[in-house]
């Protein structure tokens, strides 16, 4: 069973929740194969109950230890521009859909969401555009996330405290 | 209250003087007694990566992070447990030091918190006397960094000080950033934009 899912971090993000569950969007999501739909909400006022559709099962829940899981188990990602929320998905090698909080207009994350963007490495778009993104998005374009290397930052630490 | 931030800030004009002091760098033997300075979340996480790479020479390792920080313990005590499989010798400590600055919290204000939190960060870092400092962002860093720096200046102790900016950092430096630009001897970034607007910086590509 094809699922999404959807996170919004420890933030609060309604009109994300809002738009993602509506009518519209389930129709949408239906059509490009996906069955079931889960919402992690975070501080959100928002939290749909448990439905089961014709078109798309739903479920909520606000927050877990860890989100691995899910991640895991999800066939599209959709998130707020959140750090952890991003690189954490794309470490999974999931597409990833990132919608920004334009409420949060002066948030510094913005700049890495942006960058992922211009980079191909995500689908980037905001609450009133992402039901006509989810429908026209082609994510075989997306290119993976390499992982970053540690290991280069401790050869150069070796040769700048003169261990080498 | 602007008068007072000012008075206050006097104390850190010894700070020039102490980047007189820097220019010449020493080569170390190892062990290397590391401080490392943890913060909420995400900096504790990239740090962590940070340190994954490193080898046994950089033992022991003091971490330092705010009081109100409660979710940094565990994930450290994480970390050098699995540490300890392949180094059975690994030592670290944990220490906190008050929070030095709440996000948006007002400029001066900022600097009195700052200043208080060097009350704790001073006595301690003269305590753990590291070679090398690693920190990567969060307000807790500038009070530790300004103290291991006064530590230099008055001939205690010379440190190393390695700050590696956020990678959520792709355009701007985080504050804790363009403070530390002109106090550390090695400034970390991982995009390029910021390489060529901070031409001291090093870019090392994506480290985290």
């Amino acid at each position: 069973m094809k699922s999404v899912f959807v996170t919004v971090g420890t933030t609060s993000f309604d009109d994300l929740i809002a738009t993602v569950s509506s009518p519209a969007a389930l129709q949408v999501l239906q059509s490009r194969g996906y069955q079931k739909l889960v919402l992690q909400v975070g501080r959100g006022e928002l939290k749909p109950g448990p439905c089961s559709s014709p078109a798309v099962a739903v479920e909520a829940f606000r927050f877990k230890d860890s989100l691995a899981e899910d991640l895991g188990r999800a066939d599209l990602v959709i998130s707020h521009a959140g750090a952890g929320s991003c690189l954490e998905t794309l470490e999974k090698g999931k597409p990833l859909v990132v919608v920004i909080n334009e409420k949060l207009m002066n948030n510094h994350q913005l700049e890495l969401a942006k960058q992922l963007h211009r980079d191909g490495h995500v689908v980037c778009c905001n609450c009133s555009t992402l039901v006509e993104t989810l429908q026209t998005m082609d994510l075989t374009t997306l290119k993976p996330f390499p992982p970053g290397q540690p290991e280069k930052f401790a050869l150069f630490l070796d040769k700048v405290v003169g261990f080498q | 209250m602007e008068a007072l931030a000012l008075l206050l800030l006097l104390p850190l004009l010894l700070v020039p003087l102490a980047l007189l002091a820097r220019k010449r760098r020493c080569r170390r033997t190892p062990p290397l007694r590391v401080l490392v300075v943890a913060g909420s979340g995400g900096h504790t996480t990239e740090i962590l990566r940070l340190l994954s790479c490193l080898s046994e020479s950089y033992s022991p390792r003091h971490y330092i992070f705010a009081d109100s920080d409660k979710m940094s313990e565990a994930k450290i005590r994480s970390f050098e447990q699995k540490r300890a499989e392949t180094f059975p010798n690994s030592q670290f400590t944990l220490d906190r030091i008050p929070r030095s600055r709440e996000v948006r919290q007002s400029w001066t204000s900022s600097v009195v918190t700052t200043l208080y939190s060097m009350l704790y960060s001073l006595p301690l870092t003269y305590k753990l006397k590291p070679d090398l400092i690693l920190c990567n962002g969060p307000g807790t860093c500038v009070p530790v960094c300004i103290s291991a720096l006064l530590l230099g200046l008055l001939g205690i102790k010379r440190a190393i000080i390695v700050y590696v900016e956020s990678i959520c950092r792709v355009e701007t430096l985080s504050l804790s950033g363009k403070i530390l630009y002109y106090f550390s001897d090695y400034f970390i970034v991982q995009w390029p934009d910021l390489k060529e607007k901070y031409p001291k910086s090093v870019f090392l590509g994506r480290i985290v």
